[in-house]
């Protein structure tokens, strides 16, 4: 068939990256690091998901219709997030000194 | 596939009628389940879209309800789901060569993982009904009376969130089941393991979510 078997060793390393940046996570998350708490928090999870997407979801061997599809999934999940926050976040502008 | 379709009379059992083969039809069925997990990230989405705006209006309020969380059972869930995306991951593996005594294994420790998440997450629903950390049915919040009603927008999002994503697992608990009495009925392998690859899908994007949920919902303001 199309795919190529996985060998188990591949797997088992994705697996200790995710449960060691899971750990990570919770770690960072004590520490005060003022607005960059949040930012490292969705690296280390935008990071966690390619790797559950390209290997445990096989698309590291789809075909590129399918990673297309996929890519055109999140850019739609960013569209919605980052025209919403254009309103949202940018209506104190209109009016000085008030901020929402 | 073309040399089974000459060497047989017919075609492969597995191929449905109206793909040309089976290389064909897996490829179908895998974007087909791709377009059905777009629309179950924009289902998502909807309410992370929801959540991240309440956060950049209320971030006193979200922050002040981590103390109630519980960060450690949240990280052992997360680590208890990407365990079972593990096993997930390696019963597909067994089906594309087709051993049925390790995809039996595999699929019943994926089952076991998820039973222990939904376990776990219960639990934690129990302690916060008795906390009255339930909007609307008798919420109460002593230590941050100024917060109480935007407090209350949080554990909306938290319930209704970690609530439907309770509701995929129990979706994906039902298509494990089934896998497992077809792996029972009929032969996984090299030529047929569509079912056992798209499942396996559908329980990594559960996966997935949990992750974003993890660190939004539990870890807001764990440092203060």
């Amino acid at each position: 068939m199309n795919h190529k078997v996985v060998p188990v060793r591949t797997y088992l390393l994705i697996w200790a990256i995710l449960i060691c940046a899971t750990f990570t996570t919770l770690g960072i998350a004590f520490l005060d690091l003022g607005p960059w708490n949040i930012v490292v928090a969705l690296m280390i999870a935008f990071t966690k998901m390619s790797l559950v997407v390209l290997f445990f979801m096989h698309v590291k061997q789809q075909n590129n219709l399918t990673r297309l599809f996929v890519v055109a999934g999140f850019l739609f999940l960013g569209i919605l997030i980052a025209l919403a926050m254009s309103d949202y976040g940018t209506r104190n502008w209109l009016t000085p000194g008030r901020m929402w | 596939m073309a040399d089974l379709d000459t060497t047989i009379e017919g075609h492969p059992p597995f191929l449905q009628h109206h793909f040309d083969d089976l290389h064909q039809q897996l490829d179908s069925s895998t974007l087909g389940m791709w377009v059905f997990l777009l629309t179950e990230i924009m289902f998502f989405g909807g309410m992370f879209g929801a959540y991240t705006i309440y956060r950049t209006m209320y971030p006193g309020a979200f922050a002040s309800t981590s103390r109630y969380m519980e960060p450690v059972l949240g990280g052992i869930n997360t680590a208890v789901l990407i365990c079972s995306s593990l096993t997930m991951a390696l019963a597909v593996r067994y089906a594309q060569i087709g051993k049925r005594k390790l995809i039996r294994i595999f699929l019943i420790l994926t089952m076991i993982f998820g039973i222990a998440f939904i376990g776990v997450k219960f639990s934690e629903y129990y302690m916060h009904w008795k906390e009255h950390l339930v909007p609307w049915m008798d919420f109460q919040y002593p230590e941050h009376p100024e917060f109480f009603h935007q407090a209350q927008i949080l554990f909306c999002f938290y319930f209704f969130m970690t609530g439907f994503h309770a509701l995929h697992m129990f979706v994906g608990l039902g298509l494990l089941t089934w896998l497992l009495i077809k792996n029972e009925r009929m032969s996984f392998g090299s030529e047929y393991y569509t079912p056992v690859e798209i499942t396996g899908l559908y329980w990594h994007f559960v996966d997935i979510v949990w992750i974003f949920l993890f660190p939004l919902l539990y870890l807001i303001g764990a440092n203060k």
